[in-house]
């Protein structure tokens, strides 16, 4: 490709982002971005309701971290294409819940559940020994040591956790769209198939700016959260 | 899917064996080809990165970047201009190597004890001879533990590249997909969990022959 058709497309491109017709309706820019935050959030969400308590209690008891390290070990090396297809495949008896949510939301489950468990537990770990004795030594039941001592003091590690995970998530939810998922995916395998390169190209550039953004505001998330935690002390 | 189709058919598995190896082989290139050229370009970064410390920071911005975006939206945005070739693919692949590979060099050799480095300098070696045969030597844990990171994320990936037709594992699991028949897809998906371990295992035992002095202590 020449230089004058690739300024030629890139224009094309933005003409294709700039066009009203592409921000309103079901196939819109505002719903597609929509429809990848919330199948993103519930992923993450639900790996974070279910990974959290667990790396708390392992790493309070100071045992599992094992299980742990190696959870994330073998999540690293689970394609999330092939848990994405497998689950489609499973959940095709049940009919139409096979198609775009249901599958993608398990993928990304299993996307966020190792990063967010490693974290939490050596979250845990990491807390001073001394001040847990402290603290049981003021007469803190186990459950107030969790919540008020370890799960705070752990926070901002956690985070990076969820922070990592959504990133990933953010990026990887764009594989929703293969198995007939929603999302700006939608763009680039709608793209890739009509032959439309304006379409899958824009489609591309909203989900790399998503998952830049997301990046971002963790950050400002986890320094505020930082802040406060050196307030409160 | 029909009903009552068991979930894995092992006579459509005895019958393709040779397609299979033939993927596995797709599979173990197009990783190789990334994680080579992902470790030149990383290697001269780090270099780079040592030797202007300022320089690190941008270095560690642009990759991280590169980490960001999505892999399919990568593959998205380069088809316009290099179609669907090899070049996309591995470019794809290789840019995701980067911001492992050079974090893990770096701080290896940063981490090497600045003791160690003036007795190296004291012995007489050249800053390059000190750098080649010392620093670098102790810091290969540090870099081989990026590798295997590295060679675990991107066999995961290249079962994505599937769907721009460069084929590896990724094309079972895409043929199970188009024919909703779950025999390819389970095999591809095993296989590439399975081949991602094999290869994290090897080089582990790699680096601990490579260095008999980490493993003293």
């Amino acid at each position: 490709m020449g230089e004058g058709a690739l300024m030629e497309f890139l224009a094309s491109a933005l003409a294709w982002l700039a066009d009203p017709a592409h921000w309103a309706g079901p196939d819109g820019i505002p719903a597609r971005i929509g429809e990848h935050l919330v199948i993103s959030a519930a992923g993450v969400g639900a790996a974070a309701l279910l990974a959290i308590p667990v790396g708390l209690v392992l790493g309070h008891v100071g045992r599992g971290g094992f299980v742990a390290i190696n959870v994330a070990g073998v999540g690293r090396a689970l394609p999330t294409f092939a848990v994405l297809v497998v689950a489609f495949i499973a959940l095709l008896p049940l009919g139409t819940v096979a198609f775009g949510f249901g599958p993608t939301f398990i993928a990304m489950i299993a996307l966020s559940l190792p990063p967010i468990l490693t974290n939490t537990f050596v979250a845990v770990r990491e807390v001073d020994r001394d001040v847990v004795e402290a603290a049981r030594g003021m007469g803190m039941s186990e459950a107030q040591i969790l919540r008020r001592v370890e799960l705070r003091l752990g926070l901002p590690l956690i985070l990076a956790g969820v922070r990592t995970a959504s990133v990933a998530v953010i990026a990887t939810a764009t594989l929703g769209a293969l198995i007939a998922g929603g999302g700006l995916g939608r763009y680039i395998i709608d793209g890739l198939q009509r032959q439309e390169y304006e379409r899958l190209f824009a489609g591309a550039v909203l989900v790399a700016l998503l998952a830049i953004g997301t990046e971002l505001a963790f950050g400002l998330l986890q320094r505020v959260a930082g802040r406060t935690l050196e307030a409160a002390r | 899917m029909t009903a009552g189709e068991p979930l894995i058919r092992w006579d459509w598995v005895a019958s393709h064996v040779p397609d299979i190896l033939g993927r596995i082989g797709e599979h173990v290139v197009l990783a190789g080809i990334a994680l080579s050229v992902g470790l030149v370009i990383a290697f001269g970064l780090a270099v780079l990165a040592l030797w202007r410390p300022a320089l690190y920071a941008p270095i560690v911005w642009v990759t991280g970047t590169m980490y960001t975006i999505p892999s399919l939206a990568l593959f998205a945005l380069l088809i316009p201009f290099t179609g669907l070739s090899l070049v996309t693919a591995e470019i794809g692949l290789v840019s995701y190597t980067l911001l492992i590979l050079v974090r893990n060099i770096v701080t290896g050799i940063r981490n090497v004890p600045e003791d160690v480095r003036e007795g190296a300098r004291a012995m007489g070696y050249t800053r390059a001879g000190s750098f080649l045969r010392v620093e670098l030597p102790l810091a290969l844990p540090a870099i081989v533990a990026g590798i295997r990171i590295a060679s675990v994320s991107t066999i995961g990936l290249v079962t994505v590249t599937a769907v721009i037709g460069q084929g590896g594992l990724g094309a079972l699991i895409l043929d199970g997909l188009i024919l909703f028949f779950s025999t390819p897809l389970i095999v591809g998906a095993v296989l590439s969990v399975l081949l991602a371990v094999f290869v994290d295992a090897v080089l582990a035992a790699v680096q601990r022959l490579a260095t008999p002095w980490a493993r003293a202590r």
